[in-house]
């Protein structure tokens, strides 16, 4: 069976710059895998060629064995990617539940015609998806049910939006989960529940999951394997003992000085 | 793929009478809330609407506009009835665009106009052709969707401004098309140039036709309640959703599932198919087209409409239908001057009112401003008695009043421009200064306001109602920036 998502030779460059550089990547369904590396390494970049925001210039990716080179973003979330974004891009005058209802849109089919006369299947469907959005957004224990449900996205605080972020790309109902620095800006409690939420993401979720992560904690708590980028270079990739004590991966973070004194 | 299964007890919504505590959720989300509270009579009848659920805002207005043509004559109904009901329907076209999917489509009217003369060619005597309107407004309903698509297509990648230039162009071009381009088809000018194409067909279905102003209206009405059924509920669906998703945030709905171009193209194609219906209503009911139906002062009016109504709020599209229409029939050329003037003195007074505090200023400022009036009318009258000698222009409940407190100069020409610079000069003034000082020179400024009301601008109407209606529009736009029924959006920094 091969891997649910696999890149293969993946390159991308702006102008000179070379962004990506010949990554190899592979993802097993029901794994956790942690990408780190220094501020500019590429991490988000991969996420952009994985969810087509950009193309690549060379190499394959592929999903669930299935290349996705050419398909716009929707329908490679439409395969069963979902991602969220590390400067928070929610629908935020939209309510928090309808944020999550949005991103239903690919996996229902009622047609406007059916929309405007409330004709059963058009009811049905938004029956269930309202159902699902509730269902996600109950998997945050109490933050962001009841009637929060109705309020506007943009009266969420921070962590609260962060969680939006999350519940929404669940809504479209992927089987892998892309999260972008879930914990970017949390403080040590709530870091410490969004690692525990991780988890249970994948236990109960049943998601596997891609994460970029540069809070080391939340990498060693929830991580089977972690791969370090640097300069868009895969420079090491194992258990998150083996890629921490690995010497390029302190040398990426700490200066070539710190990594010969180590 | 199930996350989780059930769904914990939702917490209760934090309680009225406790004090929210700074920092904590609840406080944050009901900002908005406490804000609403302070904002006066608009704020008030905003929570009122809120209670009205959608179903019940229809009838109540459907209800209403019912009875119109039992009171209201031939020619009321026609200027008050059938008119507003026109730019509800406009309007609803132009929110789907706008107010929905966030595009700024300024070629919208180009669509309500190929959707009247579409409908003007197959029911006229242009080319002897009379389809039954059972045909002919689907076919021109598809054929303007399919023109909006067509638009859009090459306006999809464009955002913003670019987007506005296009669309501005394809408006532009469409009025030089009808009115100058004219081609020759079968003999005869296609649209009939400056003239346009008269004796349209009223609208007839099965053999029934709408002779009558008051069978038109009922239609209209009919027309519009379907429509803004229908619109409530794409708005609630799959469809809505993801247009309002696009409008917030696009690369964010397309990494959601989203195919944001088909859905822009969509809008377009919706937007202009009400717009093209809209046309066929018009067409029939007006029984002529011209291109000067088609320009830039009705895109205006119909961006004002949803403006106003607030963008994307349906009942707030039928509320600035409402009042614009009304504002204009209240300074139409036909109705006595003396609206106009009235509407000019109550606009200073409800500016003054709403943002003058604390009261005793306010009363300062009106007093000061009548007492000013009436000492320099005695004071020219007696030192140079020509100078009052002028007649206040058309008369009413107001102008005896005026006559005996303005100064209106005999042949008063001149005056009115040094007047009208004066004025200018003044209002720059009055914003470099701050505090009492800029109490003390709004008291001068708004007699010599009145002063050029009275001497120029009541004696050129046209230009004058424009004015009024800008400054009323701007006036309500203080009061509630967000339109009288939206809600304001929220940018996160």
């Amino acid at each position: 069976m091969p891997p649910l998502l696999q890149l293969q030779g993946v390159r991308k460059s702006f102008g000179g710059l070379r962004v990506i550089d010949g990554l190899n990547l592979h993802v097993d369904e029901g794994e956790i895998v942690s990408l780190i590396g220094p501020n500019g390494a590429g991490k988000t970049t991969v996420f952009n060629l994985v969810t087509g925001i950009y193309a690549a210039d060379d190499g394959e990716i592929a999903f669930a064995g299935r290349s996705t080179a050419g398909l716009p973003p929707h329908k490679i979330t439409r395969l069963g990617i979902a991602r969220t974004f590390q400067t928070l891009r929610l629908f935020l005058n939209m309510t928090v539940k309808e944020n999550v209802m949005a991103a239903a849109y690919g996996h229902t089919k009622a047609t406007v015609v059916e929309s405007m006369l409330r004709l059963p299947r058009a009811r049905r469907e938004e029956r269930e998806i309202a159902r699902m959005a509730e269902e996600k957004l109950g998997f945050f224990g109490q933050r962001l049910v009841g009637y929060r449900w109705d309020q506007p996205a943009y009266s969420l605080s921070y962590a609260n939006r962060r969680r939006l972020e999350i519940a929404r790309a669940m809504g479209s109902n992927p089987r892998l989960l892309l999260l972008d620095e879930p914990a970017a800006g949390m403080n040590p409690a709530e870091t410490h529940e969004m690692t525990e939420l991780i988890g249970r993401l994948r236990t109960d979720g049943g998601y596997t999951i891609l994460v970029i992560e540069h809070d080391m904690h939340v990498v060693e708590g929830i991580s089977d394997r972690v791969v370090a980028l640097d300069h868009g270079v895969k420079i090491a990739e194992g258990s998150f003992e083996q890629v921490a004590t690995n010497e390029l991966v302190v040398e990426a973070y700490l200066g070539l000085k710190a990594a010969e004194a180590g | 793929m199930d996350a989780g299964g059930t769904i914990p007890e939702p917490p209760a919504a934090p309680d009225e009478r406790e004090r929210p505590r700074v920092g904590v959720d609840e406080w944050v989300a009901r900002v908005e809330e406490r804000r609403e509270t302070h904002r006066g009579l608009a704020g008030v009848a905003h929570r009122v609407l809120r209670f009205v659920p959608p179903p019940a805002r229809l009838a109540l207005f459907v209800a209403v506009a019912a009875t119109l043509p039992l009171w209201m004559g031939r020619g009321d109904l026609f200027a008050y009835g059938i008119f507003t009901l026109l730019y509800v329907l406009l309007g609803l076209g132009l929110n789907v665009v706008v107010g929905y999917a966030g595009l700024l489509d300024l070629g919208h009217i180009a669509f309500f106009g190929f959707g009247a003369y579409l409908y003007a060619l197959l029911s006229s005597e242009q080319y002897g052709i009379h389809w039954p309107a059972t045909a002919t407004v689907p076919l021109v309903v598809a054929a303007t969707a399919l023109l909006g698509l067509l638009l859009g297509i090459p306006s999809r990648r464009l955002l913003g401004d670019y987007l506005a230039i296009v669309t501005l162009f394809f408006g532009q071009a469409f009025v030089f098309f009808v009115n100058a381009a004219n081609p020759t088809v079968a003999g005869k000018g296609l649209t009939g140039g400056p003239n346009g194409i008269a004796d349209i067909d009223p609208l007839s279905f099965f053999g029934y036709e709408l002779a009558s102003r008051r069978q038109q209206f009922y239609f209209l009405l009919l027309a519009v309640a379907l429509i803004l059924t229908g619109l409530h509920f794409l708005s609630e669906s799959r469809t809505g959703r993801a247009w309002r998703a696009l409008r917030e945030d696009p690369l964010a709905a397309e990494a959601m599932s989203i195919p944001v171009n088909r859905l822009k193209l969509l809008a377009f194609a919706f937007g202009a198919a009400i717009a093209g219906f809209t046309g066929c209503i018009f067409a029939s009911v007006l029984t002529a087209v011209t291109a000067g139906n088609f320009g830039i002062p009705l895109l205006i009016t119909i961006y004002a409409i949803v403006i106003l109504g607030g963008v994307g709020s349906l009942t707030g599209v039928v509320i600035g239908a409402v009042v614009i229409n009304m504002s204009f029939q209240f300074l139409a050329p036909e109705n006595p001057q003396d609206n106009a003037r009235l509407l000019f003195y109550s606009l200073i007074i409800l500016l003054l009112v709403l943002t003058i505090r604390p009261l005793w200023k306010l009363a300062a400022v009106f007093g000061g401003v009548v007492v000013l009036g009436a000492v320099v009318e005695r004071l020219v009258e007696a030192l140079a008695p020509s100078w009052t000698g002028g007649v206040v222009v058309e008369g009413g409940r107001l102008a005896g009043a005026v006559g005996h407190w303005v100064i209106i100069p005999t042949g008063h020409g001149r005056f009115a421009n040094v007047a009208y610079v004066s004025l200018v000069a003044a209002v720059l003034l009055l914003t470099r200064l701050h505090g009492n000082a800029r109490i003390v020179a709004l008291v001068p400024t708004i007699y010599l306001a009145a002063v050029v009301w009275e001497t120029s601008f009541v004696e050129q109407p046209a230009v004058a109602r424009w004015i009024l209606f800008g400054a009323l529009l701007v006036s309500l736009m203080t009061v509630r920036p967000q339109g009288l029924l939206g809600t304001p959006r929220v940018e996160i920094v």
